[in-house]
């Protein structure tokens, strides 16, 4: 119930624990929040030589408008994304997503940067961060790259990221106009991970549907993109019909396990109703945001 | 002297509770929370395997590791005649590992180190040779003709079945099936859960070789029993080992046993001549302790064709695991199950129980069961529903016309129970009202018109607790009566041990309020202490909602003992005859002149100064009380639940509840413990659940796969209460801890049976969670 | 003895209860280690091991936080309070009275946690709705009440504290509305 030894650094400056993930490589794990890599260290499921703790590291906790992106940093928590009024303004979808991930408790440490850099294919964000179409910004010591949301995740705690990157920013494109989301979860009891989650966002022209993102948690390797969905949905116009065509397109993208959490038709009919429910309601809240 | 004293916390009266003080300062004294001086901490290494030969356990490199001062194996244990320990079942049951290991969990070495964090560390470099065998994982592949023989420690072992057992009568039973006009059957699995109390179980042992005294501090819910089976086990003379139970953090049954753990950590303080701490962590709570249910039941009713009951048929086969360690009285293999025919007047029942090992962890009786009757009344409850929808009767009122009337009391049961009281009717009238059945009847089939999945579910339980009369009622022998010792000191404020211990029911207020009511001391007057078994009178602790029948009423009757000397002092005091003293609470006065009273605070002062010639000093006394029968508290439950076509998700209305457990001593804390139990009842019912793969992996040993409800999805409960005494408890209390887990599982998933019987639903098993509910749909073809 | 002092030992100092301690521990020593071993505060409780449970909840710089998810070494320097801090010279918190006086605890495990997340919720949402609280406590598992009252023990802290607030306000001779 305890780590195994490690060594442990606390930079207050980034160039400081790039250095030091230089260094160590690959048996260095980043620290922001802890509450993914603690519970890993804990079981020794987990043994990195080092910890980087990145939390004294000044400036990377801002929610904050640029242009027509907004940036969350790297160390902005679950709780500060919930209450942000920044996001409700501009992509309440994250403050909604927010809401459901773990507990309250965890939710004031955990960070959305360190969730998705944790990769789990059960973790909330990485469905977000699809559906929205966002842009990770990673540095290392030397220089900085931007990787392109649908190629930040590889597989089940499998990131695009090399040993010696750190995430410092998550940018999330926002869009003029009527634009709306909505993230559903399925869980089993507060805590839980998902047995199915859908985040969902699109924005409408008229009353046809523009650019939609529909990102799957919890049924696949890794988060799921539903490609045919959203390429069907484009240009389309927001009814029922095309609702339900939209989800049975993107249940057909899901590859879920058969395991405690139900059987995998299960899994995937959810992703069918939660996709069908969650389109509905962007539109709804595009057309509110546009009015 | 002062003699107006407020009589603050009778009967009846929800006064706050005296235990809270320390609680809500954080001084609460739980077992982890103490420490001795020169204590070290022990870790256990556990099997990963579920069934394996054990071929070599090398400690070489753990014992070399920083701070380590002993690891310990089963060869050690052996060689003190210590690798193998009795079970409360008259089984064995393996301390450390020799031969093999026969669950996933089981415990196969110790490391002994000056900190916690060494011993882990240590433990992680023990080296086991494993020969892994096939497992067993069920009660059907024990019995098969193939399989693996778990316990070949056993010397007339031959195969996997434990025992067998029957209740009733099989000739009258079978006749009664034969005349039925409708035979209704149940195949239904209680599945394997965990009373997951939120402290987990733990020991100090302090074996002191200079002064020959063992003091083991111990997450214990019968100090007394441990004690005994302790010195029995160990051979240290009883008068020198000493069991402290301090605060415990919930029970649930989960501490009753004797775990491995205790007994490696006292052998390592023997064998090392100092402290050694254990506290397990949650992993192994969950896989290796006391785990309850697993019973595969199946349930005939017969019926009439005018919907009477005729007579009740139950076949049972329980997963043991791989030691026989129920905590049940002896003399009942499968606990009180034969209480089945629960509240309804059938004729004539026949029960056939076998239990079998299988390579998983032993237990069965705990968590809330009243030994057993979790299961009995769920098996009646779901059948007599099941009955009632295919007869084509309303569930309540099917119900109805079978139970047990008022004026039959004490009812005769055909399985030998007799019922002290009950009037099931009028519970069942006061829940109905509560919810406004009839009303909700009817929005259920406007709801279901428009296409909503929605039902309602009953439960009308019978518990059967207060364990209980000597003859019948034992625990390796030992007869459950239990004990209350009272001291009345010289400025009128007593102290109250007892042989229960409490984990949270809130002794501390409730059994000083007895006091209160008979003695007329203030309940702020009475210290109430338990779980020292130097210093508390003998008892076999608190579990199976015996506390309030048993040792309350023994609280009751040495009151009374003292009130009876107490009489004496007063008539001496008074210059009066004892037969011209009127009681009322907390003073006598002489008959027509009530300002001529002497206050129990004045007769307690002169029983240490001013005592009739001849008459000892003091006013103390104990009592040891054997009950002369079990109490029945009884009940009515309705839960109304709406279900999501589209995941498969249980919403719960409404939980109204109706309890009768006789006369209620603090309602406050009845109340509580309702709540709590109904809390319990819906987790097992919705999402607790213990299983297995095919190799005997445990899955839900970690609360991320043991699901426990948060205050977000557990249901508001709506409480009503009927009160029929018990007609021989002292005080007509019934105790009330187990009846809302006994009670609710049936009541919640009979609402979803109902919810989708127009769908030709007959039976979900538990935990009912939304991916069976959502597959019951979709072969119903409803859709969303 | 302090212990868990081995190998990459170092010094952390941090605020607990309004006073300042510190201790040498290794990195991987838990919060709730430090707190109950170190400093000897042992009604932060341990109730899991995967982080489910909540037994182990402190607030740090006024948030509640389960302390057996965080490195002592993460906190050096903030401000930690425990279940030992919630009473104040004055007496008990309102809090600490709510929970009595709704019975809104049994075995006690569970309590420090549900106080703590009750205390920091009231900070935020001085008058929440039933809702509002269960959720707050959601990341907070008890066995023994069913919640119930523990729900009716926060909104009668909730009441207290607005009790007090008027009294402040009416010594302070502030208007206390409708005027």
């Amino acid at each position: 119930m305890f780590p195994a030894a490690f060594d442990y650094r606390a930079p207050t400056a980034l160039d400081e624990a790039l250095a030091i993930l230089k260094e160590h490589g690959d048996s260095a794990k980043v620290m922001a929040g802890g509450q993914s890599l603690i519970p890993l260290l804990k079981l020794r499921f987990s043994r990195p030589e080092m910890v980087v703790d990145i939390a004294r590291i000044d400036g990377l906790n801002t929610i904050k408008r640029d242009d027509g992106h907004v940036v969350v940093g790297a160390l902005a928590r679950h709780a500060d994304i919930e209450r942000s009024q920044e996001l409700a303004a501009s992509a309440p979808l994250l403050p909604e997503a927010a809401h459901w991930i773990a507990d309250p408790l965890v939710r004031n440490r955990g960070t959305l940067v360190g969730s998705l850099c944790h990769a789990d294919p059960s973790g909330d964000w990485g469905s977000v961060i699809l559906a929205m179409k966002a842009d990770i910004h990673a540095r290392s010591s030397s220089g900085e790259r931007v990787i392109h949301g649908t190629d930040f995740l590889k597989g089940p705690f499998e990131t695009a990221l090399k040993p010696d990157e750190v995430v410092t920013e998550v940018r999330i494109p926002v869009g003029k106009g009527r634009g709306g989301g909505a993230y559903l979860k399925l869980e089993r009891k507060v805590g839980d991970f998902a047995t199915v989650g859908v985040a969902v966002h699109l924005h409408l022209q008229g009353d046809r549907i523009e650019i939609a993102g529909i990102g799957l948690t919890a049924v696949g390797p890794k988060n799921i993109q539903a490609v045919e969905a959203e390429r069907f949905l484009h240009g389309k116009q927001a009814t029922d019909e095309v609702f339900a065509e939209a989800a049975r397109l993107a249940a057909d993208a899901a590859e879920p396990n058969d395991d405690t959490r139900g059987s995998a038709a299960y899994k995937k009919d959810v992703v069918r109703v939660f996709v069908q429910r969650g389109l509905k309601t962007a539109v709804q809240r595009a057309r509110e945001a546009g009015a | 002297m002062a003699t107006e004293v407020h009589m603050h916390g009778r009967i009846g009266e929800s006064i706050k509770r005296k235990e809270d003080a320390r609680f809500i300062r954080g001084k609460g004294n739980y077992l982890d929370d103490i420490e001795l001086p020169g204590m070290l901490h022990m870790a256990i290494l556990r099997s990963p395997h579920a069934h394996a030969r054990v071929k070599s356990v090398d400690t070489a490199a753990a014992s070399a590791m920083p701070g380590v001062i002993a690891v310990v194996t089963g060869e050690l244990m052996a060689q003190h005649k210590l690798a193998w320990m009795p079970t409360l079942s008259y089984d064995t049951q393996a301390v450390l590992a020799t031969d093999k290991v026969r669950f996933q969990g089981q415990e196969v070495a110790a490391v002994v180190a000056e900190t916690l964090y060494q011993a882990e560390d240590a433990r992680d470099a023990i080296v086991v040779d494993y020969d892994v065998l096939p497992a067993v994982t069920s009660p059907d592949q024990a019995k098969q003709s193939g399989a693996a023989l778990i316990r070949d420690d056993k010397e007339n072992q031959k195969d996997n079945h434990i025992y067998h057992w029957e209740s009733g009568d099989k000739d009258t039973t079978q006749a009664a099936f034969a005349k039925a006009d409708k035979v209704v059957r149940l195949h239904t699995f209680y599945p394997r859960c965990h009373p997951a109390p939120l402290e987990t179980c733990g020991c100090i042992a302090d074996v002191n070789g200079a002064t020959g005294k063992a003091t083991i501090y111990m997450t214990s819910q019968a100090p007394h029993a441990i004690r005994t089976v302790f010195a029995l086990v160990t051979g240290l003379p009883e008068q020198n080992i000493r069991v402290i139970s301090p605060d415990i953090g919930g029970g649930f049954g989960n501490k009753v046993p004797v775990y491995p753990g205790y007994v490696v950590a006292t052998a390592a303080s023997l064998l090392i001549g100092r402290p050694v701490k254990w506290v397990e962590d949650r992993n192994e709570n969950l896989i290796s302790t006391g785990y309850a249910r697993d019973f595969h039941m199946t349930g005939d009713l017969a019926v009439d064709k005018d919907g009477k009951m005729l007579a009740l048929r139950v076949h049972l086969d329980s997963d043991n695991g791989a030691f026989f360690a129920d905590a049940q009285p002896t003399k009942f293999k499968a606990g009180l199950f034969h209480i089945v025919t629960g509240s309804y007047d059938i004729p004539t029942a026949h029960i056939t129980a076998d239990g079998y090992y299988t390579n998983k962890a032993p237990g069965g009786v705990a968590y809330r069961c009243s030994f057993r009757v979790t299961e009995a009344s769920y098996m009646i409850e779901r059948l007599v529903t099941n009955a009632a929808i295919e007869l084509g009767i309303d569930q309540a009122e099917f119900r109805k016309q079978n139970f047990i009337r008022k004026d039959q009391f004490p009812y005769h049961s055909a399985t030998g129970w007799v019922y002290d009281s009950g009037d099931y009717h009028r519970a069942m009238d006061v829940a109905l009202d509560q919810l406004g059945y009839k009303e909700m009847r009817k929005d259920v089939e406007a709801r279901r018109k428009k296409g909503e999945v929605t039902g309602i579910g009953i439960a009308s339980f019978t518990e059967v607790v207060g364990a209980g009369h000597g003859a019948d009622f034992d625990i390796l022998g030992l007869r459950m009566f239990d004990s209350a010792e009272l001291r009345v000191h010289p400025t009128g404020k007593a102290m109250l041990r007892m042989g229960t211990k409490s984990q949270g029911q809130g002794h501390e207020t409730t059994f000083a309020q007895i006091v209160t009511e008979e003695l007329g001391i203030p309940a702020a007057d009475v210290a109430v202490e338990e779980g020292d078994t130097d210093t508390a009178p003998y008892g076999l602790g608190t579990y199976a909602s015996r506390s309030t029948p048993v040792a309350g009423a023994a609280t009751a009757m040495v009151a009374r003992k003292l009130r009876d000397k107490a009489r004496k002092i007063a008539a001496h005091l008074l210059e009066a005859d004892e037969a011209d003293l009127e009681w009322e609470t907390g003073r006598f006065y002489v008959k027509g002149s009530p300002d001529k009273a002497k206050t129990i605070q004045e007769i307690a002062f002169a029983a240490y100064t001013n005592l009739p010639e001849g008459m000892e000093a003091g006013l103390e006394g104990v009592h040891y009380y054997d009950p002369p029968n079990m109490t029945y508290p009884f009940g009515t439950y309705a839960v109304v639940v709406d279900i999501d076509k589209g995941t498969g998700q249980v919403k719960v209305r409404r939980v109204v509840a109706v309890d009768d457990c006789g006369v209620r001593i603090n309602p406050m804390i009845v109340e509580g413990q309702i709540h709590g139990g109904l809390t319990e009842g819906f987790g097992i019912a919705f999402m607790e659940l213990i299983t297995f793969d095919a190799d005997g992996n445990c899955i839900g040993s970690n609360f991320m796969d043991y699901l426990l409800p948060t205050a977000w999805e557990t249901p508001r409960f709506e409480l009503g209460e009927t009160v029929t005494p018990s007609p021989h408890h002292p005080l007509g209390a019934k105790g009330v801890g187990e009846s809302p887990t006994v009670g609710s599982p049936a009541a919640y998933v009979n609402a979803v049976i109902d919810a989708l019987t127009p769908y030709g639903v007959k039976n979900i098993d538990m935990p009912v969670t939304s991916d069976k509910v959502w597959a019951a749909l979709r072969a119903a073809g409803v859709n969303e | 003895m302090s212990p868990n002092l081995v190998g990459l030992a170092r010094k952390v100092s941090m605020t607990v209860n309004g006073a300042p301690r510190s201790g040498d521990v290794e990195p991987r020593v838990l919060l709730v280690d430090f707190l109950r071993s170190n400093l000897r505060l042992t009604g932060t409780h341990i109730g899991c091991d995967t982080s489910s449970c909540g037994a182990c909840t402190v607030l740090i710089d006024g948030e509640p936080v389960k302390s057996c998810t965080q490195l002592a070494v993460q906190v050096d320097g903030r401000s930690i309070t425990t279940v030992e801090g919630l009473a104040t010279a004055a007496g008990l918190s309102p809090m600490q009275i709510g929970f009595h006086e709704e019975h809104g605890l049994q075995c006690g495990f569970c309590t420090p946690g549900m106080m703590l997340v009750g205390t920091a919720l009231l900070e935020r949402n001085a008058n929440p709705t039933e809702d509002e609280i269960r959720w707050a406590i959601s990341g907070n598992i008890c066995r023994c009440t069913g919640y119930m009252n523990i729900v009716k023990a926060i909104r009668h802290a909730a009441m207290l504290r607005e009790q007090s607030e008027v009294v402040q306000r009416e010594k302070a001779g502030v208007a206390s509305g409708g005027e």
